[in-house]
């Protein structure tokens, strides 16, 4: 971004004050609830004690930074996976009717089966916790990219593709040329709803089955009536998968450089 | 249901359409447009001044970006002006003060069109009549179903949703959603734009019979030159931007007008006369590349 | 006839799965799938009147569950909807309502709706609540954001062609957006469902003691093997159930649609 954009970004013009307010406002109710001993919500510190306990006590924990690392390395691990066998397996359903004839309906038959239901069974099969829980992440993102890259591939405009066997391209060179780069935008869709999927699969299957992560802090904040701990832990866990799409959307970007920036 | 002949208003109860000439007379006094003054300043129009007598269909011409669209839309009440003024029958209609408001004295017909996809065709129609509550539905929907019978019996596809039908269908009965308002001013914004050769000669000829029986003004916008010298007494040629008025031309073609207007020697000169002007303009505007402005 | 073949692709795929699937589990020397349930043995404690688990299609209790997690789904669900729909159009129709709350959905919607199960404990009385509050708050984001999409979707022509015809706002608001944004509405929905089904089973899992998320945790704890993928494809066919259920009120709701597709713009 280049400075004259960057100013105009912040220019007082462009924050939008009713934004700031509500956020404001968020903050004070949720103060005052705490204070005023609305029920259920007075179980919880205010904003300035959690943000307190987060300065005093977690900053400069190494362990809460533990748990980052653990949840963003299980995310990435499951995302990745996700992406090398999703991508694949959508442009082999768009491209060979037979397969897709024979798989499709399979594939629709587990697609609505939440990820965490795969909990059990994925423990069941792989030797260590780590891995079963990678599984799970791995299944919240798999068929949501290979759903994508599907209807990328279904959306090619016929056009382009009887323009290149008019020009005769063979059919590797056609692949290459044509299918992959109309697919990247649908495989970008892809990833953004991926990414987000695999973070809230994450901090359950941590919650349900393991000692370590984001998850597993929030939800040990819970039990041992900690409730600073757990609001840090949301809050983490938020800024984690924000985070995480801001990623994304940079490398996005950089796979779809056509593509206005706004 | 009556049946009136084509050439005869129609005489239902309730809003008149009427064919008289008095009304939509309009004055545009040196209207300028620039779009983000403090900023980029695209400075759209520069002191047009026209002069549209009521019941004149004006067409006018110009390549892509130069501003027509602007001055309908300052027309139709969806934008403002930055200098001039523009006055209706001797009221002003859009003043530096006064930003210009939407009425259904001044429809729009839609380059895109914009029936409502979700209401059907005579729900459409009479959408004007039964928004403003100036009549009870069913009369609206009497009133409705006389205008699509009285219109090449279009009364057959009133139950039908816009997708179903060709665009050149849609454009018709979007034409007739504006004429049952009894407007002063019909503005069409390039209404035939993407349609094939044929469909568009058959649109040309629904639209003069729509004009020669209600005798609106008819503010017509288009980049093609044939079209707007076989449908207009006046054309008005606009230089690219920023927009002024390059040429008017008087057409003096008799109406009713078919086919064999088209091929007459009267067309070939007025063409003639005015293709120059056109070309010069559409030249400029292809060169400096520039995208329509929207 | 190319109906017919894609029938017979569709069931030999279905039939090259569920023998993968045996083989697997029954001939494989590999302990990982050896320590799985066999589709053979799930089928049979499925259909049988007397199952060894207690979970089959002949038990009250097998349907308790199913009626428990139903129940919070779509108690969730609807809450989503007369809340979100409305939001999202109020936010679509008015740039003020938009500003004031998306800001606040922004900061709140990356926390994964799941990290609320503890503070939601927290908050609500019981878990009940609790499990359906998270259900509802990922349905929830899903139904706003997709009806403000719905409702920034509509062609401005609309607007302008309405206001032209002499709409007031309200008129705008009935007519054009309501309608318009009908379309994305409904995709919403459908996300929505999903992602609704999605929380109910990992907070059952979390924090229940019925429902079909809580049995497939609780049958491994158990060592019911057999019923943890019972209850796995009882929840498939409930979920997709659930959002077919959305895209045939959809249709029905926007016949106009469907006639311009079917028919097609000539």
């Amino acid at each position: 971004m280049t400075k004259a954009a960057l100013m105009k970004r912040l220019s007082p013009s462009r924050i939008r004050w009713r934004g700031v307010t509500s956020v404001i406002a968020f903050f004070v109710l949720w103060h005052l609830a705490v204070v005023l001993g609305v029920s259920g919500i007075s179980e919880l510190p205010t904003p300035v004690e959690t943000l307190a306990t987060f300065f005093g006590e977690y900053i400069a924990d190494n362990d809460y930074w533990q748990s980052w690392a653990v949840s963003f390395q299980r995310v990435l691990a499951g995302f990745i996976i996700a992406q090398l066998l999703g991508i694949p397996l959508g442009l082999v359903f768009g491209t060979n009717r037979r397969f897709r004839e024979m798989f499709f309906p399979v594939f629709e038959l587990m697609r609505p089966i939440p990820p965490l239901a795969w909990v059990p069974v994925s423990i069941l099969f792989w030797p260590t916790n780590e891995s079963s829980i990678i599984f799970i992440t791995f299944i919240g993102a798999f068929f949501v990219i290979v759903i994508n890259v599907y209807d990328g591939v279904r959306s090619i405009r016929n056009e382009h593709m009887w323009l290149a066997q008019s020009l005769g391209a063979s059919r590797l060179s056609i692949f290459r040329r044509i299918m992959l780069p109309s697919v990247i935008p649908s495989i970008a869709v892809g990833m953004t709803l991926g990414i987000a999927i695999t973070w809230n699969v994450v901090i359950a299957a941590e919650m349900i089955s393991s000692d370590s992560g984001l998850g597993r802090m929030t939800w040990e904040g819970y039990v041992s009536s900690t409730p600073e701990v757990v609001l840090i832990g949301m809050i983490s866990i938020g800024l984690a998968g924000y985070l995480s799409s801001v990623v994304v959307e940079w490398i996005e970007r950089r796979m779809m450089p056509w593509k206005e920036t706004r | 249901m009556q049946n009136g002949s084509p050439e005869s208003p129609p005489s239902t109860p309730g809003v008149q359409l009427s064919a008289d000439s008095t009304m939509g007379h309009l004055e545009v006094r040196g209207v300028g447009k620039i779009y983000d003054p403090e900023g980029a300043r695209v400075e759209a129009l520069k002191k047009c001044s026209l002069d549209i007598p009521a019941g004149d269909f004006i067409a006018i011409v110009g390549p892509s970006g130069c501003g027509k669209s602007t001055l309908l839309n300052i027309l139709a009440g969806f934008d403002n002006l930055t200098d001039g003024d523009v006055l209706m029958d001797g009221e002003p209609l859009a003043t530096l003060d006064d930003p210009p408001k939407p009425g259904s004295d001044r429809v729009v017909v839609f380059q895109n069109g914009a029936l409502f996809p979700w209401k059907t065709v005579l729900q459409n129609v009479v959408y004007g009549l039964v928004v403003k509550k100036q009549m009870p539905e069913s009369e609206a929907n009497d009133m409705g179903m006389d205008l699509l019978a009285r219109t090449g019996g279009l009364d057959r596809i009133a139950q039908v949703f816009p997708g179903q039908l060709s665009s050149g269908m849609q454009r018709r009965v979007e034409i007739l959603r504006a004429l049952i308002n009894n407007p002063r001013i019909l503005l069409l914004d390039e209404p035939f734009r993407a349609m094939d050769t044929v469909s568009k000669t058959n649109m040309h000829q629904h639209l003069l019979d729509i004009y020669d029986t209600y005798h609106k003004t008819v503010f017509f916008i288009t980049h093609d030159l044939d079209e707007a010298i076989f449908l207009a007494d006046t054309v008005v040629v606009m230089t690219t931007r920023p927009g002024t008025i390059k040429l008017r031309l008087n057409i003096d073609l008799p109406r009713p007008r078919n086919r064999h207007t088209i091929t007459s020697q009267q067309f070939m000169e007025l063409k003639q006369h005015a293709v120059s002007a056109v070309h010069e303009e559409a030249k400029k505007a292809f060169e400096r590349g520039e995208r329509e402005l929207a | 006839m190319n109906e017919g073949k894609k029938l017979l692709n569709m069931w030999a795929g279905y039939l090259l799965t569920v023998t993968a699937w045996y083989v697997c589990v029954k001939w494989l020397p590999i302990p990982s799938f050896q320590r799985l349930p066999d589709p053979v043995t799930v089928v049979v404690e499925w259909f049988n009147p007397d199952p060894d688990y207690g979970l089959s299609l002949f038990t009250r209790d097998y349907y308790l569950h199913i009626w428990y997690s139903t129940y919070r789904a779509t108690t969730s669900f609807l809450l989503a909807v007369v809340l979100g729909v409305p939001l999202g159009i109020l936010m679509g129709w008015r740039a003020k309502a938009n500003e004031y709350a998306s800001a606040l959905l922004g900061i709140l919607r990356p926390i994964p709706p799941l990290a609320w199960v503890p503070v939601a404990i927290l908050i609500f009385p019981g878990n009940e609540p609790a499990v359906i509050f998270v259900t509802f708050l990922v349905a929830f984001f899903a139904t706003t954001m997709n009806t403000l999409l719905g409702v920034r979707s509509i062609d401005k022509d609309f607007f302008r062609a309405a206001q032209c015809l002499g709409a007031e706002p309200k008129d705008i608001l009935k007519d054009i957006i309501i309608p318009g944004a009908l379309p994305s509405i409904f995709t919403g929905l459908q996300i929505a469902m999903g992602a609704a089904w999605f929380s109910l089973v990992a907070g059952e899992m979390i924090a229940a003691q019925y429902g079909l998320g809580f049995m497939i945790l609780e049958s491994y704890n158990l060592v019911q093997y057999p019923t943890i993928v019972i209850m796995m494809i009882t929840l498939g066919i409930v979920g997709y159930l659930s959002s077919a259920l959305i895209r045939v009120a959809g249709n029905r709701m926007m016949r106009w649609r469907a006639q311009a597709i079917g028919i097609g713009a000539a």
